[in-house]
């Protein structure tokens, strides 16, 4: 017991009297954590406000649909989930609008007033969203007031039910994208449907269920009630899937902010280890001095570790203190830079590692430098020796293995995937071993080939990074590790906005004409080159029907209660085209892309992954298609993965040219109004010339996913510059902690009679290599660790940016040399002995 | 009187680079209980690595060298830090305190590593023996080299050793000084009956003791009693 209060006795004297060296180790300690903790805090809550955005595009946290009434199974299933907190029903109708001319196919919404739980229903005017339930009114596609020059008052008629209209519809959550169905939405109270009875027996109808629920994990929840839903012919849509939709740039947000907070805690970890290096090795002299008086090992290595463990949590305490503070205060200091109002809130997760990584790591690194301290032998006190045995390769190999499982369960805890948190740590390890070799490559070559004739004061910087005791591999991984971080950082944000700014081109179709026949074909492409727009898309649609699925026709698969082929299929009325070529939202996933076809064999189409999936196709399955009365026999020849959130008409079955040219067909074409009025324009002028064709207008729908891009690219930009600052306060910490061993130097060659100049250049000179080659190594390590990045992870093509090259390297070069100027200050300002003593 | 430290046919060497150094050859000599000592070389003789060797504060290649009764060949690191704590004392040219402690946590050290609990008592009565009661809570870096010393003095003598070793102790400090710190070693060393082993270039210094071992090149050049010692004694 004794022994434990003198341990903690002796750890805190040293320690209380350590002034500037403790302060700087601290320092660098407070200032890992704080990185850690505000990027993992900021990085957190942007993902839940991004994930807002995701929810407001479906409304609800998740919802159950089905193409029939629900059973007592999914019911049951639906109670257990605490119950539905609003229904929908959804199904097409044909409309009237009282004395207005022609009818319309539309698609009626009824929803129960509570619905949407995220985002809000956007009307003219504007509290029509919540006022259409009270007043029994219904809220009507815009573009479908524009056609028939609506105004709220009017009144539709569904069926044999009339009700007034409150409000035009520019967009509701659940509605999103281009899947939309092409009849435009009329949203009414649920129970008007029931009152009015607009519902058939054989009407093709939907019923969804959504559920507010944000604490349940939705990847759970699909496991558990998936194989129930899909028994009962149901399904399970949750938000993220709707946001997924949305294409690569969703998915690869949260792939990168779980970068940015493995990055922090590598920056965390490279300040702490370098500080604890630094601070343990300019205590080896006292350790020697404890054992000359009779301290045992134990008690030498106990009273540093107990000293680090002190420290560790102190600087764990403040830098997680400052980090929460920070994460506070950004919402407040980026007012105007935010895209969107940000909800702060304090993560306990980012507390957590904050407070764990400060101690965790300070304790692991002092471990290793530690060892030192158990084989420093007493006669250092007489002369400083190099302890280098064995033993201690041994003993830092096992510690150096429990930094590495450290890391790796904190990077896997962040990122969430073993193989991710496995290749970056490995990485990383690699990173470090490569810079390692390069600074002891730099070290033997200065010992070799000393350049003999350079002048005295380039000599002694190169001199001073070769000595015994140098601090040559500490910084040049410190730097290289950085500048790595850094510039990886910077290469990432660059080909991740790359990819946002081509998919978010000019050129993505925000009208969608529907039914143009054949031989209207023509005159309305004239009318949209008219009024100065032009036709983006010209695609031929042909209807069709499933008569046989792999040689079993549909009558016998309604049948056979154990086959698993999705019912919906069996019915569905299927929309296709035919081309020789992939447009750019298909990829394929299997087989080969028939352009043409052959005579006399099957007619190899190409089927959507998602049609496969649930008609469990592969390549070369067979399918019988009834075409209009035609029965045409075909082979799936490709399997697409489409990206069904892409501004693009997409399909689900495509087929060779050569076949259905002849067939009866009509056209969808596509094109892009600049502005409300232009669209209002041609709207009104193709409804007047050709009544039969259906617009679709997704400018509301586009500038919703446009908004959402773009604040995921604001997201991006800011996480990566903020990241990126924060490395550099963490690089300048590791290398300010360098300071005491070349003070003493300096200030020796300054009683030698070296001018303030010589002491200056020695400097410059010495940190100018650090920086230069630390940089240099970092940056360009960094520019092949992120070509693996955006292939391996982010699934997208490098973009190699000029930026680190010409800014990041010799930035961080020069930073570095100006911290060494900065740390040799005192020696310039003060007289020799002043600093000896204070040394002493 | 029995010898408390017994030197027989040492050797140690050190390797630079492919080099093999020899920096001891065969070393004898002994050290009776309570006997002054004084160990003078030229620079690079093997002085300060044999009183580190002769300490316990290095491992040997060949020979035996015996301590307080101990063969120190045989003593781990641990039991030979122990041994240093209750039966050993150091002076150091260039002191040696600890930077991060005040004088008087520093004289306290060999006295807490033993669990003593009257070690402040202890050490407050030996900084004022060295004359400096009003020095307790300075650091190190506050404190003039021959303050320092004084210091280092009280914190070797705390432990009431059975013997002192002094590596070069007026090296660092100016004559008049120096002679302060010597009439002091000497003053406590009679007063607590400790035995003394002193390297010095100081001849002067060198014959206070009682006995003189030169070395030269790593092997001893002659070993003889100081006649000033022999005289002073009388």
């Amino acid at each position: 017991m004794h022994n434990i209060v003198w341990l903690i006795k002796m750890a805190w004297r040293d320690g209380r009297a350590s002034g500037g060296r403790l302060f700087l180790f601290v320092a660098s300690i407070i200032l890992g954590i704080a990185a850690v903790v505000a990027i993992l805090s900021f990085s957190e809550n942007l993902e839940q406000n991004i994930s807002l955005q995701s929810k407001a595009l479906m409304g609800a946290d998740f919802k159950i649909d089905s193409k029939q009434p629900i059973n007592n199974e999914v019911v049951r299933l639906i109670d257990s989930l605490g119950g539905a907190d609003a229904k929908e029903i959804k199904f097409a109708s044909m409309a009237s609008f009282g004395s207005k001319e022609g009818t319309k196919l539309v698609q009626v919404r009824g929803i129960t007033s509570s619905f949407p739980f995220y985002g809000i229903l956007e009307t003219t005017p504007k509290e029509a969203g919540e006022e259409y339930a009270s007043k029994k009114g219904a809220l009507v596609d815009a573009t479908l007031m524009l056609q028939f020059g609506l105004q709220p008052g009017d009144s539709v008629a569904l069926g044999k039910s009339s009700i007034p209209i409150i409000g035009a519809l520019k967009t509701a959550p659940g509605s999103s994208g281009m899947g939309a169905s092409i009849a435009p939405p009329i949203i009414i109270p649920f129970d008007f449907i029931a009152e009015s009875g607009l519902l058939k027996r054989g009407s093709r109808v939907d019923y969804n269920y959504y559920f507010k629920d944000d604490q349940v994990n939705l990847k759970q929840l699909a496991t558990r009630i998936t194989p129930t839903l899909n028994a009962e012919e149901a399904d399970l849509d949750t938000h993220t899937e709707t946001s997924e939709r949305l294409g690569a740039r969703y998915k690869n947000i949260g792939v990168f902010l779980n970068l940015i907070a493995f990055i922090a805690l590598l920056l965390g970890c490279v300040g702490i280890a370098s500080a604890v290096q630094i601070y343990i090795k300019e205590k080896l002299i006292s350790v020697a001095i404890l054992k000359c008086l009779g301290a045992s090992r134990k008690q030498t290595f106990l009273i540093f570790l107990i000293q680090i463990f002190g420290i560790g949590l102190l600087g764990a305490l403040i830098g997680t203190g400052i980090g929460v503070m920070l994460q506070q205060l950004f919402p407040l200091i980026l007012k105007e830079l935010l895209p969107f109002s940000i909800t702060v809130h304090t993560s306990y997760q980012a507390i957590a590692v904050g407070l764990l990584l400060g101690i965790g790591m300070s304790v692991l690194f002092a471990l290793s430098a530690l060892m030192r301290t158990w084989y420093v032998s007493p006669l250092h006190v007489l002369r400083v020796q190099n302890v280098a045995t064995k033993k201690i390769s041994l003993a830092i190999l096992f510690i150096g293995l429990a930094v590495f499982l450290f890391v790796l369960s904190f990077a896997f805890y962040l990122l969430e995937r073993w193989d991710y948190a496995l290749g970056f740590v490995l990485a990383i390890a690699l990173l470090s071993l490569i810079l390692r070799g390069i600074a002891l490559g730099l070290i033997k070559l200065i010992t070799y080939y000393f350049p003999t004739s350079w002048s005295f004061t380039l000599r002694q910087s190169l001199k001073n990074l070769s000595r015994p005791n140098n601090q040559t591999a500490i910084l040049i991984i410190a730097i290289g590790v950085g500048a790595f971080l850094i510039s990886t950082l910077y290469f990432t944000k660059d080909f991740l906005l790359d990819k946002t700014a081509l998919n978010a081109s000019a050129n993505s179709p925000n009208l969608i004409l529907f039914d143009v026949q054949p031989d209207q074909q023509p005159l309305v492409a004239q009318s949209i080159q008219q009024e100065g727009l032009s036709v983006l898309s010209n695609i031929p649609i042909i209807t069709m029907r499933l008569k046989e699925v792999k040689n079993r026709t549909v009558a016998q698969i309604r049948l056979d209660s154990t086959s698993s082929i999705k019912k919906w299929l069996l019915s569905h009325e299927f929309r296709v085209t035919y081309r020789d070529s992939l447009i750019a939202s298909e990829k394929i996933a299997a087989g080969n892309f028939n352009k043409t076809v052959v005579k006399g064999s099957p007619i190899p189409i190409s089927v959507s992954d998602n049609l496969a999936r649930d008609a469990q196709l592969i390549v070369g399955d067979t399918l019988l298609f009834n075409v209009q009365g035609m029965l045409m026999k075909t082979t799936v020849g490709s399997i697409r993965k489409v990206d069904w959130g892409s501004m693009q008409v997409n399909f689900s079955i495509v087929f060779p040219t050569g076949v259905l040219e002849a067939a009866p067909q009509f056209r969808v074409i596509t094109t892009n109004a600049a502005n409300e009025t232009s669209a209002a324009v041609i709207q009104q002028k193709i409804v007047s010339q050709f009544p039969n064709v259906a617009i679709i207008d997704l400018r509301q729908v586009v500038a919703l996913v446009e908004d959402i891009l773009n604040k995921i690219s604001w997201v991006i930009s800011f996480m990566a510059f903020f990241s990126i600052i924060t490395g550099v306060i963490v690089l300048v910490g590791a290398i300010r902690n360098s300071k005491y061993q070349r003070i003493r130097e300096s200030v020796l060659l300054r009683t030698l009679g070296a001018t303030s100049t010589q002491i200056i250049q020695i400097a410059v000179y010495e940190y100018l290599f650090l920086g230069v080659l630390g940089s240099a190594s970092g940056v360009l390590l960094s520019f092949f660790g992120s070509q693996l990045l955006a292939i391996l992870v982010f699934d997208t093509a490098f973009v190699p940016s000029l930026i680190p090259f010409m800014l990041l390297f010799p930035g961080i070069a020069m930073l570095v040399v100006i911290i060494g100027l900065f740390n040799s200050r005192q020696v310039i300002s003060s007289t020799p002995l002043q600093v000896l003593r204070k040394g002493a | 009187m029995t010898k408390i430290l017994n030197v027989t046919n040492l050797k140690k060497s050190y390797r630079s680079g492919s080099e093999k150094l020899t920096v001891l050859d065969t070393i004898s000599f002994s050290v009776q209980e309570g006997e002054t000592f004084a160990i003078v070389g030229p620079s690079g003789s093997g002085k300060t690595t044999l009183l580190g060797l002769c300490a316990g504060l290095d491992v040997i290649d060949e020979g035996i060298v015996e301590l307080c009764g101990k063969n120190m060949s045989t003593l781990s690191e641990d039991a030979r830090a122990l041994l240093r704590n209750k039966k050993v004392g150091f002076i150091f040219q260039d002191f040696q305190l600890l930077p991060t402690l005040t004088a008087l946590e520093n004289v306290c050290i060999p006295l807490e590593l033993q669990g003593n609990k009257g070690a402040l008592k202890e050490a407050k009565l030996l900084l004022d023996k060295v004359g400096l009661n009003d020095r307790y809570d300075h650091y190190p870096s506050q404190l003039s080299g021959g303050e320092q010393q004084r210091v280092a003095l009280a914190r070797a003598f705390i432990n009431k050793p059975a013997i002192l070793f002094a590596d070069e102790p007026t090296g660092n400090l100016d004559q008049k000084t120096g002679e302060k710190v010597i009439k002091l070693l000497f003053d406590l060393n009679k007063e607590m009956n400790t035995t003394l082993v002193v390297i010095t270039h100081d001849m002067t210094l060198a014959k206070r003791h009682q006995k003189i071992l030169r070395l030269a090149d790593g092997k001893i050049v002659t070993s003889e009693a100081s006649i000033l010692a022999n005289s002073l004694e009388q």
